[in-house]
């Protein structure tokens, strides 16, 4: 009986036509899963570790103090900071890089930070055509931040209670 | 059968053009052609080799693999490794404790919370805080070490079953893998490399929507891989590429050292969460698939039930967790809040010392070995009482897989190596380090 049983399953292909059927029942009953990506995205979590940003205090002065905690604490070496005191006596960074060839966005920077201005913003699309462009200075770090803002404050606020 | 075919034609054609002096048949000569001349010599060929990868698509990432081949069938198999060695384990030497967790995540890409686990628990294990580490924490990381799993296999079985042709699978697994990496992301901040585990218990809680959203998931798997089986398990060109290909004895699998779904698939009932529970897994009821023939077709299916017992782990994980601290309580170890940090002197200068020094380990030396999903994944750690690792050696499972390779695929058709090494689930991350 078992034989024929395998004779029957073998002659009328039923494994082939099972999985046949299978997948016209997922064309026909399961909604679209893929997304049309540049115009529509799924939601990213408030601790998406993304490009980076330097952020400025709402009164428009930038918050990194030139702490070097980050820069201590990248485990690829990417930071590089330089310091002296501005004129009016507080200490500033004169210079802040990251290498983004070299980063491997584990996000230390941003649970380093003491005062919250180096975070990871939501931004992951900032491909470029040369390696040079990917050397981060200052002044792009900073308008990053300036551009990112408003989401990178509404993610630092949903996050706060679990930091 | 795309895939496959393309490939027993292009050896087949390897075998029509070079290897027709290796049948030993003299070559027959042309219509209207004299007698070979005393000038002319006659070289016999037994075996020839073929170059197979690193870019070849079936080779599962960098793996180049010289073949000896007689005709269609392997002879000899020489794995060629390296092509991905970055030299993790030299660099963790120069690393805090800290720094080194990020670098675990880039040893087996696929499954990155299962390679921060064990190095977690060896550093946990040198500072003589296993026991501190509070529940929910323990509770967190058994259940994404068991999301890991699913992941893990669901890219393994899917792969696998691409690589003999079955596409269908792969498009649809890696739905379900993206909502297990969509969690990830929403502990650890990314698909991949979360860098999520530390030492003294996770870097963040995890937010109770996200609880909710992986029970909602764990409530729709089980559908999935019903569907997934019925794709595979009986389907007749699966079992045709699949059974019998590939066979490890016990005893060949335990000489080889192999560990996991590998050895289980031959018989040896041996899990490391079961052999010496760590974590909550002494306290989390599941079972464990082995198999009898130790053929490719064996290791599949084990892979598929022990889908289906992480998931059972995952639902229990969820229902036992409760809310409460998520790190110990030692601010030398872990970071304080930042709340805290803002305001009390103390904790800002716990935190400075910490992302700049890092901790001191007490001097010793520790093997700790975790059931990752390729299988035993080891971290031999030496502490010398500073605060980086005076050595870091790294057991990857994939390695003692591979280098089996010839053992399995001896006397195999030049197709059934990519079953067998699709079987095999070989990630070069941490093969190579």
């Amino acid at each position: 009986m078992a034989a024929l049983d395998r004779v029957a399953r073998s002659m009328l292909l039923s494994e082939l036509l099972s999985g046949m059927m299978l997948t016209l029942k997922y064309f026909f009953t399961k909604p679209a899963v893929t997304l049309n990506y540049p115009y529509e995205r799924y939601p990213l979590s408030p601790r998406f570790k993304g490009e980076h940003a330097l952020r400025r205090y709402p009164n428009g002065e930038e918050r990194c103090i030139a702490c070097k905690l980050c820069e201590a604490i990248c485990p690829a070496l990417a930071i590089t900071i330089e310091a002296e005191p501005r004129e009016d006596g507080s200490r500033r960074t004169t210079r802040y890089d990251i290498d983004m060839v070299k980063c491997i966005y584990c996000g230390m920077c941003e649970e380093a930070c003491p005062v919250d201005a180096i975070v990871e913003g939501p931004n992951l699309e900032f491909a470029v055509e040369t390696r040079e462009e990917l050397i981060y200075h200052k002044e792009k770090l900073l308008e990053n931040g300036d551009r990112w803002e408003p989401i990178i404050a509404e993610r630092l606020r949903l996050d706060a209670p679990y930091r | 059968m795309s895939g496959s075919s393309h490939i027993a034609a292009g050896g087949g054609q390897v075998r029509g053009a070079a290897a027709g002096l290796a049948l030993h048949e003299p070559p027959a000569a042309p219509p209207g052609a004299e007698e070979p001349s005393a000038a002319t010599r006659t070289v016999e060929v037994d075996s020839h080799a073929i170059n197979f990868g690193p870019q070849h698509p079936a080779a599962h990432g960098v793996l180049r693999l010289i073949l000896e081949m007689k005709g269609e069938v392997v002879e000899r198999a020489d794995p060629h490794i390296g092509l991905l060695h970055r030299g993790t384990e030299k660099l963790i030497e120069y690393k805090t404790y800290l720094q080194a967790m990020p670098y675990m995540d880039r040893l087996d890409y696929v499954s990155p919370m299962c390679m921060e686990h064990s190095f977690v628990l060896a550093v946990e294990r040198l500072l003589g805080i296993e026991q501190d580490v509070p529940e929910r924490a323990r509770w967190i990381r058994t259940l994404y070490a068991e999301l890991t799993r699913i992941a893990n296999h669901l890219l393994n079985v899917t792969t696998f079953a691409l690589d003999v042709g079955a596409i269908t699978p792969a498009l649809w697994g890696f739905e379900q893998r993206e909502a297990i990496l969509e969690f990830y992301e929403a502990a650890g901040g990314s698909h991949y490399h979360a860098n999520y585990f530390r030492a003294g218990g996770v870097s963040r809680d995890i937010p109770p929507q996200v609880l909710d959203r992986v029970a909602d998931w764990a409530r729709r798997f089980p559908s999935f891989l019903d569907d997934l089986e019925g794709l595979l398990t009986e389907n007749r060109i699966f079992k045709q590429r699949t059974v019998d290909i590939g066979v490890m004895t016990p005893e060949q699998a335990i000489a080889w050292g192999f560990s996991g779904p590998c050895l289980r698939a031959s018989g040896c009932a041996w899990d490391l969460r079961k052999a010496q529970p760590y974590e909550m897994y002494d306290r989390v009821e599941f079972e464990v698939p082995v198999g009898r023939h130790g053929d490719c077709y064996d290791r599949y299916l084990v892979r598929m039930h022990e889908m289906r017992q992480s998931l059972r782990i995952v639902e229990q994980c969820l229902d036992r967790m409760r809310p409460g601290p998520v790190k110990i309580q030692d601010h030398k170890i872990v970071p304080p809040p930042r709340a805290e940090m803002k305001r009390s002197m103390e904790a800002l200068i716990h935190h400075f010392k910490l992302y700049t020094e890092g901790y001191h380990v007490p001097a010793g030396a520790t093997y700790t070995a975790t059931e990752a999903p390729k299988g035993e994944f080891g971290v031999y750690l030496v502490a010398d009482g500073t605060n980086r690792p005076y050595r870091c050696k790294i057991r990857a499972p994939g390695y003692a897989h591979l280098q089996a390779l010839e053992a399995l695929s001896k006397g195999h058709m030049l197709a059934d190596t990519v079953a067998i090494i699709g079987s095999l689930d070989i990630v070069f991350g941490e093969i190579d380090r």
